[in-house]
């Protein structure tokens, strides 16, 4: 892209990007350190991970100020519009799994010592897989990237299916043996918070599809995640 | 015994779809309106002596359409929106090929009057050029010579009509036989519009008709420009981007003489095409 006639112009964007960048960096950190944390069931890092929220948040209301300023000032259209469009999109969704991560680093605390002994395993590897995506989908944005991304949007049914995998066995292990509901109860809300910051990264992805192509991709994402539909029917023979 | 039953099974997806439809869905979003073409322009060369100032330019203008003509100085915008009521033919050694037509009519034909020709497509320039006269008849003048009014009264009436249409009628209408050029800028330029109107034109072109006014008048011509399409054709020529994204349907991109791009103004704004186009509207050289 060559550069604009207004340096200063340029050097705004170049800003907005370098905060945008910051942030991603920070929520794959977030989520990196809530899935090792969690593995560990190291509350001191679960800790940290509480702690640094808020600098994802901050970076978020700069970003939003920065871009409202921008078009306010700048009137920008076609690729410079979508540009900043995107980056206000985006600091959101990221925003969005710096929260959820924050949330899974919450409770490790309550499963710290009742120390549920299966299931952890499979939240290790859903959250790995959305961490692998999501810095592919960041890696998309920054070298604009719609085919990458594109990858991205399609791969969000593997976390779906390892989550319905998940909250089927969960289940199980509550039925088996009810001292494990509470355990239980909060490591399926973190394998729904995994499963949530998947559907960000798909936002995300879609959002650099937008990016390149100025066309907004209308199709509807293959859902797979089935789990609001599962019944389960206890019986005692 | 725990017995699970998961509703629906889990679907079984196409991942090679999914490209093919998005390219489905981007052919699909183009509109399919009939638009009815008013002036159409076919393989315009225009020379200035020598010098060559527009490059086998063809477009179409269609009825009660804004088109919007944009482009660096000097790109032929200009020197384009003068042929199309031969007002090039006043400049000397300047030289007019191609066809352009009006209702399928050639307007280069030498049959054809050009007084009559600017009746019918009527122009607005850049700076208010109201004549020494009276606001009365400034807008009198016009349907005076083109004997369009059978009397005093149809006069009268040909004049309250135009300056409400322009949207004048009700800051001027206890002054009409104080001088035009005692008006501000803003309604100057709408006393001018007021004028162009009352011959009942066809089409009305206009030069940058916003350039010498302050935002507020901008945005009352901008008003009134929206308002006069359900009765008229305009094309418009003008240096603020923002201005052709706001009052034009259509956009036509001019670049060193061509015509790059020309099309829906939502899409030019958007996503142009052609990468001058790009380029131009998002600052990145002039």
């Amino acid at each position: 892209m060559s550069e604009h006639i207004v340096k200063s112009y340029d050097e705004e964007f170049s800003a907005l990007h370098n905060k945008l960048a910051h942030m991603g960096g920070l929520a794959e950190e977030q989520l990196a350190s809530a899935i090792d944390a969690l593995d560990k069931r190291d509350t001191e890092l679960a800790q940290k991970i509480i702690d640094n929220d808020d600098k994802i948040d901050e970076l978020e209301r700069e970003i939003e100020e920065k871009a409202i300023l921008m078009i306010a000032k700048r009137q920008p259209v076609a690729v410079d519009l979508r540009e900043i469009v995107v980056a206000l999109r985006l600091a959101m969704d990221l925003e969005r799994i710096g929260d959820l991560a924050k949330n899974i680093a919450k409770r490790i605390f309550a499963i710290a010592e009742p120390r549920p002994t299966r299931g952890l395993a499979g939240l290790g590897q859903m959250g790995r897989l959305a961490l692998e995506q999501l810095k592919n989908v960041l890696d998309a944005y920054v070298q604009h990237d719609a085919d990458k991304a594109m990858e991205v949007w399609r791969s969000d049914e593997e976390i779906d299916s390892l989550y319905n995998a998940m909250f089927r066995e969960l289940l199980t292990y509550m039925m088996e043996d009810p001292r494990t509901i509470g355990a239980c109860t909060h490591l399926l809300f973190g394998a729904k918070n995994i499963e949530r910051i998947g559907d960000h990264t798909t936002n995300i992805a879609e959002n650099v599809y937008f990016l390149v192509h100025g066309e907004t991709l209308d199709d509807e994402r293959p859902k797979s995640d089935t789990t609001s539909m599962t019944h389960v029917s206890y019986s005692q023979d | 015994m725990t017995v699970m039953d998961t509703t629906p099974s889990s679907a079984a997806v196409a991942t090679d779809a999914v490209a093919a439809t998005a390219q489905e869905a981007v052919e699909a979003a183009q509109p399919a309106v009939e638009r009815e073409i008013k002036m159409a322009a076919r393989g315009v060369n225009v020379f200035y002596g020598d010098t060559q100032a527009l490059y086998e330019v063809g477009i179409d203008i269609a009825n009660n359409e804004v088109t919007s003509l944009i482009g660096p100085s000097g790109c032929g915008k200009s020197t384009f929106l003068r042929c199309l009521n031969r007002m090039n033919d006043t400049i000397e050694g300047c030289r007019v090929e191609g066809s352009i037509t009006l209702d399928g009519e050639n307007i280069y034909d030498r049959a054809l009057d050009p007084v009559l020709l600017r009746a019918r497509v009527g122009m607005v320039f850049q700076k208010p050029n109201p004549f020494p006269k009276s606001i009365y008849d400034n807008i009198a003048y016009g349907p005076r010579i083109h004997g369009l009014a059978s009397g005093k009264a149809d006069l009268d009436e040909i004049v309250t009509t135009s300056l409400e249409k322009a949207g004048l009628l009700e800051e001027v209408k206890d002054r009409l036989d104080q001088p035009g050029t005692g008006l501000s800028g803003g309604q100057q330029q709408r006393l001018c519009i007021a004028r162009a109107i009352a011959v009942k034109p066809e089409v009305i072109l206009m030069d940058e008709p916003c350039s010498a006014l302050d935002p507020i008048a901008t945005a009352k011509v901008e008003e009134l420009i929206d308002e006069l399409r359900q009765d008229f054709t305009i094309v418009i020529v003008t240096h603020s981007m923002q201005q052709a994204a706001r009052v034009s349907q259509r956009t036509a991109f001019f670049h060193l003489g061509k015509l790059v791009e020309e099309g829906e103004t939502n899409q030019i704004f958007t996503n142009p095409q052609d990468q001058r186009t790009h380029d131009y509207i998002t600052g990145r050289f002039g």
